[in-house]
C-alpha cells in the first residue's frame, strides 16, 4: 500500500492545488500540498498525492561518497 | 561501491554466519518476489517478511465497524480496493455488499471530496488505513475538508507507525539480524526514525528502493554491516535524514500519537495515530477498535506477520486458503506474504 511512482510535472493548476504528472506517457492528476514542487520536477506520487521531489543530485552525491568510502576501505 | 556483478556473486557465494533479514514493507515483499531475489542469495541469507502490509495488520474489529457504517441508511464507505475482501470476524465488506452494504472504491483518498460534493445529502466514510507514508495524505484530506467546510465526510482510521512495532519484533522470537527499512515510510519520516532501534538492538537498517538492483545492494550492505547498530540510506534520491518536514507538520496538526491494535500482534503502545480531539467531528469512531477474532481459527496470520513461520507452514495455505477464498488478511492483498508466496511461488 505504500507504493509510490515517479513521474514528471507537466503543468500546475495552483487554484485547484493539482499538478498534471507524466508517468511514461500517461498523464495523471496529482494533488499538491505535501511538498514544494514546480513544473519540470521529477516527483514521487503516492495515493494520488505528490509526496516528495526526486533529487538526482542527492543520489549522485551519495554514489560518489559510497565510492570514496569503498576505495578507502580497500586501500586500508 | 561494488558494481552489481560483484554484489550478485558475493550474495550467491556468501558462506559466513547465517543472517536473517526482515523486510517490513509490503511493497518490498512484492518486489523481492517479482525480481526473484531469494533465488539469487546463498542459503545462509534468509529473507523474512514482517508486518509491512497495512491491510494484513488491520484487526477484525475495524472491518466489523466499517461494515456497520456501510449498512447505515445514509452512509457509504469509501476505500482502496484491497480492503474489500479482508475478513472481519464474520464477513468481509464484499460479503456485506450482498446484504446492502454501500461501498465505493477509489484510487486516492482525495477522490472522496468530489463524491461528497456531488451528494451533499449523503454521508461518506473513508477507510483510512496505512503507515507513515499514507498518513500525510489523510492529513491533506482533513485539511481540505476543514478549509472547504465539507461536513458530510468522516474518516475511520487504523493508522500505524513502524518504530514501535519494530521494537516488538526485535524482542520477539524471530531472531532477526538486520532490517530492510521501508523506503516510502522513510520519505516522510526520514531515515532517522530507525536509529533508536538500530542502536538499542545493535542491528543494521538499510533504507531501500524497490528495484531489483536497489534490493540487492541493500542486502549486500546489510550483510556487510551485520552486528552494527546503524542506519544506512540506500534510497537517497527521495529519502533524507530528516524526511519531509512539511508532511510531518501537517500530520502533527491533525493527528495525535495513540496506541494501536495490530492483527496477529495485539495492542502496541504508541504505534498508531488518531485524529486530534479538536477535529473529532471528522472521526467515525476509530478509537478502541481492538478485538481481533479470526474468521477461520486455523489461520496462522499472527505467526506469519511476526516472521515466526513462512506462509507454506500454515495448514490452510494453498488448500482452503487461496486468493479466491482468503481465510486470513495475508492472502488478500498483493502485498500480503501469503498472497505473494501463492501467486509468485
Ligand atoms: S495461508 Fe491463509 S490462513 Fe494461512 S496464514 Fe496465510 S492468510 Fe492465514
Amino acid at each position: 500500500m505504500c507504493v509510490a511512482n515517479t513521474g514528471k510535472i507537466l503543468s500546475i493548476d495552483s487554484e485547484k492545488n493539482n499538478a498534471s504528472v507524466d508517468f511514461r506517457g500517461s498523464r495523471i492528476n496529482a494533488r499538491m500540498g505535501l511538498a514544494d514542487v514546480k513544473v519540470g520536477d521529477r516527483v514521487l506520487v503516492h495515493a494520488g498525492c505528490i509526496l516528495q521531489k526526486v533529487s538526482d543530485e542527492q543520489y549522485e552525491e551519495w554514489v560518489a561518497l559510497a565510492n570514496e568510502i569503498e576505495n578507502e576501505t580497500e586501500e586500508a | 561501491m561494488k558494481d552489481l556483478k560483484e554484489i550478485i556473486s558475493f550474495l550467491k557465494e556468501y558462506d559466513g554466519e547465517e543472517i536473517r533479514i526482515m523486510e517490513i514493507c509490503g511493497s518490498h515483499t512484492g518486489a523481492i518476489a517479482k525480481n526473484g531475489i531469494e533465488a539469487m542469495l546463498s542459503e545462509k541469507i534468509c529473507l523474512i517478511s514482517g508486518p509491512g502490509c497495512p491491510v494484513c495488520v488491520t484487526p477484525s474489529a475495524y472491518i466489523d465497524r466499517l461494515i456497520e457504517l456501510s449498512l447505515e441508511s445514509d452512509t457509504t464507505v469509501v476505500t482502496f480496493g484491497d480492503l474489500l475482501r479482508v475478513p472481519g470476524s464474520r464477513e468481509s465488506l464484499r460479503e456485506a455488499q450482498g446484504r446492502g452494504a454501500k461501498v465505493k472504491m477509489v484510487y486516492s483518498p482525495m477522490d472522496i471530496i468530489g463524491i461528497a460534493k456531488d451528494s451533499p445529502d449523503n454521508k461518506f466514510v473513508f477507510a483510512a488505513i496505512g503507515f507513515e507514508t499514507t498518513t500525510p495524505v489523510y492529513a491533506l484530506l482533513l485539511d481540505t475538508l476543514v478549509k472547504e467546510k465539507i461536513e458530510n465526510v468522516k474518516l475511520l482510521t487504523a493508522l500505524k507507525t513502524m518504530p514501535e512495532v519494530v521494537d516488538v519484533l526485535c524482542s520477539g522470537g524471530a531472531k532477526i539480524n538486520a532490517f530492510i527499512a521501508p523506503g516510502h515510510v522513510c520519505v516522510v519520516t526520514g531515515s532517522r526514525i530507525f536509529e533508536p532501534a538500530a542502536q538499542k538492538y545493535h542491528l543494521p537498517f538499510v533504507v531501500s528502493g524497490f528495484e531489483g538492483e536497489d534490493l540487492l545492494r541493500t542486502i549486500y550492505l546489510l550483510v556487510q554491516n551485520k552486528g552494527e547498530g546503524k542506519v544506512i540510506n540506500n534510497y537517497p534520491s527521495v529519502v533524507s535524514y530528516e524526511g519531509n518536514e512539511k508532511a510531518q507538520a501537517l500530520v502533527e496538526k491533525y493527528f495525535t500519537k495513540a496506541d494501536a491494535s495490530w492483527r496477529g500482534i495485539g495492542n502496541v503502545t504508541g504505534s498508531g495515530r488518531l485524529i486530534r480531539p479538536e477535529f473529532s467531528r471528522y472521526d467515525a469512531g476509530s478509537a478502541g477498535l481492538e478485538y481481533d477474532e479470526k474468521k477461520n481459527k486455523a489461520c496462522s496470520c499472527d505467526k506469519v506477520i511476526m516472521g515466526l513461520i513462512s506462509p507454506e507452514e500454515c495448514p490452510l495455505f494453498g488448500k482452503i486458503c487461496n486468493p479466491g477464498n482468503p481465510q486470513g488478511a495475508c492472502m488478500v492483498s498483493p502485498e500480503g506474504s501469503c498472497n505473494t508466496r501463492f501467486c509468485m511461488g
